[in-house]
C-alpha cells in the first residue's frame, strides 16, 4: 500500500470548501388545502479546508447540516451556493470521477449485498472500481487481518453482527485505495470492543497511508481518540474550527476539584473557585479550565483540614452541548 | 463489461440462495397452470380455434405463461421493490456513491434474477405441463433458439417498464401503488390472463401495440411458429423498438431524479 501522490489542484488542501450553502424549499400543510413553502438553509455559509492527511472531526446537532455537507461533499446534492474542492475536483460536476478517489462509509447504512456472502460484495467493489488484482489482493488482505474478517469472508451479510458488518462496510469502503474518506457515525450502536477495534484501525490508517478522513459522530470519545481538530457545526453553520483542546476555552469549560475535608465544614472560600456543591465533608469547586489549579490548591489547603483532593477534566460532550445551548438562547 | 457481468452473476445468486422459495414458486405456477389450462380446455371446447389457436397451442399459451411468469416478472418481485425501498429510505445515496452507471447496473442485476429465474422456476412447470397435456411444441431447434431471443428481448423490456415505475418513488416517496397499478397493467396486457390475439377491435390493437406484450405474448407467438421469416424479425424489431424507447426514458427520467432530488435521511 502506498501513500498517495500529491496532485491535488489546491496544493496541499485536500478538501475545500467556500462559502457553501444549501437551501431547501420545504412546503407545510397550513390548512386543508393551503401549503405555504418556505425555505430552510440546511448549510448556511460554511467555509474550511482540510491538508491531505488530516483526520477531522465534523459534529453537530441532529439536523445541524452535517450530512447536508457530506452529501455535496460526495456529489450526490449540488450546492445552492459556493464552491466545493474534493481533491481537486467539483464533486457535483464530475460524481463518477470523483467516487473512484473517495471511499464512503455510512454506519447506518451497507455497501454490502444483503443476501451474498461478504467476499461476494468485496469481489462486485474489485470490478466496479477496477482495482488492479495485485493491488486488490493486497488491500483486501490488510483489511482482512486487521478487521478480523477472516471468518466471516462466506458469511452472507445478512447474518453478520452490528460490529461485524461495520468492520464489513470498513473494509469495502478502502478497497479502492480512497484519498480520502468519509465516516458517518462509524461506531454508532458497537460494543466498546468492536468500537476500539473500529478506532484503532482508523488510527493506522491515517497513520499508514496518509488518507485524509473527515469523521461525523456523535460518540466524542472517537473524536477524542481519533482527531486533533475539530470543527462543530450548528443550524447550517461553523461554530467552531480547530484544536480539540481549545473547545473548552471557547466553551467557557471548567475543571472541578473535588476535596475531601477532614470535617464537615461551610463551603470552603477559595480565591478564583466556585463551590458548587458541598456533601459531607466532600466539596466540588469549579475553576475556569483555561487557569491553574494550583494556587486553589495552595489556598485551600493552607486554611483547611484537607484530606485528599482529585482534579476532572471538563467533559467534552458539556461543552459542546453548552456551545448548542448558547446558540439557541441568543 | 466486466463489471456488469460480475453484477449479473451476483443477481443469478442471489436468487439461487433462496431454495425454498423457488421450490414454492415452482409448486406455485405448477397449481396455477393446472387451473388456468382446465379453463382453458372449457373455453376451447365451445370456441375452437379461439384467437387463432388451437387447442394443444392454448394450452402450451398457459404453460409458457407459467415458465415466464417469474421471469418477466410479470407479478412483480423483481428489482423495483427493492429499488423503491432504497429511494424510499435513502439507501440509494450509496448508489450513488459508486463509479457506476445506476440503469445499467440494475439491469445487469435484473438479468441475472432473469435467467435465474428462467431456469429455476421456467423449466420445470413447462415440463410438468408437457407432460399431463397435449402441448404444441415446436420440432425446429431454430424455433426453440428464436423463442430465447424473444424472451430475452422481454426481459429487457420488462426491466425497462420496472426501472420507470421504480423512479417515480423518487417524487411520489412511496412507489407501491405504481407498482401495483403496473402490476395489474402487466398481468392483462402481457397475455397472462388470456391471449391477447383473442381480445377483438381495438383494444385487441391495443394491447398488442403496448409494451407488455412483448413480455408473454410475442415470445409464445415465437415459440408456436405464429411468426416467422419476416414477420419474425417484425416481432423482434417490435420488442427491440420498445426496449430501447423505455430504456432511454429511463435514462431521461433518472437524470432528472439524480439531479433535482432530495436523498431522503441522514
Amino acid at each position: 500500500m502506498s501513500r498517495h501522490p500529491e496532485s491535488s489542484a489546491d496544493g496541499t488542501d485536500h478538501i475545500v470548501v467556500d462559502d457553501l450553502q444549501k437551501v431547501f424549499d420545504v412546503r407545510k400543510k397550513t390548512g386543508l388545502v393551503r401549503r405555504e413553502k418556505h425555505r430552510v438553509r440546511a448549510v448556511d455559509g460554511i467555509s474550511f479546508t482540510v491538508p491531505r492527511g488530516e483526520m477531522v472531526g465534523y459534529i453537530g446537532p441532529n439536523g445541524a447540516g452535517k450530512s447536508t455537507t457530506i452529501k455535496m461533499l460526495t456529489g450526490i446534492l449540488t450546492p445552492s451556493a459556493g464552491r466545493v474542492r474534493v481533491a481537486g475536483i467539483e464533486p457535483a460536476r464530475d460524481r463518477t470521477r470523483l467516487t473512484r478517489r473517495i471511499g464512503v462509509v455510512f454506519g447506518q447504512r451497507t455497501t454490502l449485498w444483503w443476501d451474498l456472502p461478504l467476499i461476494d460484495s468485496y469481489r462486485l467493489m474489485h470490478r466496479m472500481y477496477r482495482v488492479e488484482d495485485r493491488r486488490f489482493r493486497e488491500n483486501l488482505d490488510r483489511c482482512v487481518e486487521l478487521l478480523e474478517l477472516g471468518e466471516l469472508l462466506d458469511t452472507p451479510v445478512r447474518q453478520l453482527s452490528l460490529g461485524q458488518r461495520m468492520r464489513g462496510d470498513i473494509a469495502a469502503a478502502l478497497l479502492h485505495d480512497p484519498e480520502v474518506l468519509y465516516l458517518d457515525e462509524p461506531t454508532i450502536g458497537l460494543d466498546v470492543i468492536s468500537k476500539t477495534k473500529v478506532r484503532t484501525f482508523l488510527r493506522d490508517l491515517n497513520a499508514e497511508r496518509g488518507t485524509t478522513v473527515l469523521l461525523t459522530t456523535h460518540d466524542l470519545q472517537d473524536i477524542e481518540q481519533l482527531c486533533e481538530r475539530v470543527m462543530v457545526i450548528d443550524h447550517g453553520r461553523l461554530m467552531y474550527d480547530g484544536a480539540l483542546a481549545g473547545l473548552h476555552e471557547i466553551g467557557e469549560s471548567e475543571r472541578t476539584l473535588v476535596v475531601d475535608l477532614a470535617e464537615e465544614l461551610p463551603p470552603v472560600d477559595a480565591p478564583g473557585a466556585r463551590v458548587l456543591k458541598v456533601e459531607g465533608p466532600r466539596q466540588w469547586l469549579a475553576i475556569p479550565a483555561a487557569a491553574s489549579a494550583a494556587p486553589v490548591v495552595t489556598a485551600v489547603a493552607s486554611a483547611y483540614p484537607l484530606v485528599d483532593l482529585s482534579v476532572r477534566e471538563p467533559d467534552i460532550e458539556a461543552v459542546i452541548a453548552k456551545m448548542y445551548e448558547d446558540r439557541a438562547a441568543p | 463489461m466486466r463489471l456488469y457481468a460480475a453484477v449479473a452473476a451476483s443477481g443469478f445468486r442471489r436468487y439461487a440462495t433462496y431454495r425454498v422459495a423457488t421450490a414454492a414458486g415452482v409448486f406455485t405456477n405448477t397449481v396455477f397452470g393446472f387451473v388456468l389450462a382446465y379453463t382453458y380446455i372449457a373455453l376451447w371446447s365451445e370456441r375452437p380455434q379461439l384467437g387463432g389457436y388451437d387447442q394443444a397451442e392454448a394450452l402450451t399459451f398457459v404453460w409458457l405463461g407459467q415458465a415466464l411468469l417469474a421471469t418477466c416478472a410479470m407479478m412483480g418481485g423483481g428489482f423495483e421493490d427493492e429499488l423503491i425501498e432504497r429511494i424510499r429510505t435513502g439507501d440509494i445515496a450509496i448508489d450513488l456513491y459508486r463509479p457506476v452507471d445506476l440503469q445499467l447496473w440494475w439491469l445487469a442485476g435484473d438479468l441475472g434474477r432473469a435467467l435465474f429465474h428462467f431456469l429455476g422456476r421456467g423449466i420445470v412447470p413447462m415440463v410438468i405441463g408437457s407432460l399431463a397435456f397435449e402441448l404444441a411444441l415446436p420440432g425446429d431447434p431454430l424455433v426453440w433458439v428464436a423463442f430465447l431471443v424473444a424472451v430475452a428481448l422481454g426481459v429487457v423490456v420488462s426491466f425497462a417498464v420496472r426501472y420507470l415505475v421504480a423512479l417515480s418513488a423518487f417524487w411520489l416517496l412511496d412507489g407501491a401503488g405504481v407498482a401495483q397499478i403496473a402490476w395489474l397493467g402487466g398481468m392483462f396486457f402481457s397475455g397472462m390472463l388470456l391471449p391477447l390475439n383473442v381480445f377483438p377491435g381495438a383494444l385487441g390493437e391495443l394491447a398488442r401495440a403496448l409494451p407488455w406484450s412483448s413480455f408473454l405474448q410475442v415470445p409464445a407467438d415465437v415459440f408456436l411458429g405464429k411468426r416467422t421469416g419476416i414477420d419474425l424479425l417484425g416481432a423482434f424489431a417490435f420488442q427491440a423498438g420498445w426496449a430501447l424507447a423505455l430504456i432511454g426514458a429511463g435514462r431521461v427520467l433518472q437524470a432528472v431524479a439524480t439531479k433535482r432530488v432530495v436523498v431522503q435521511g441522514g
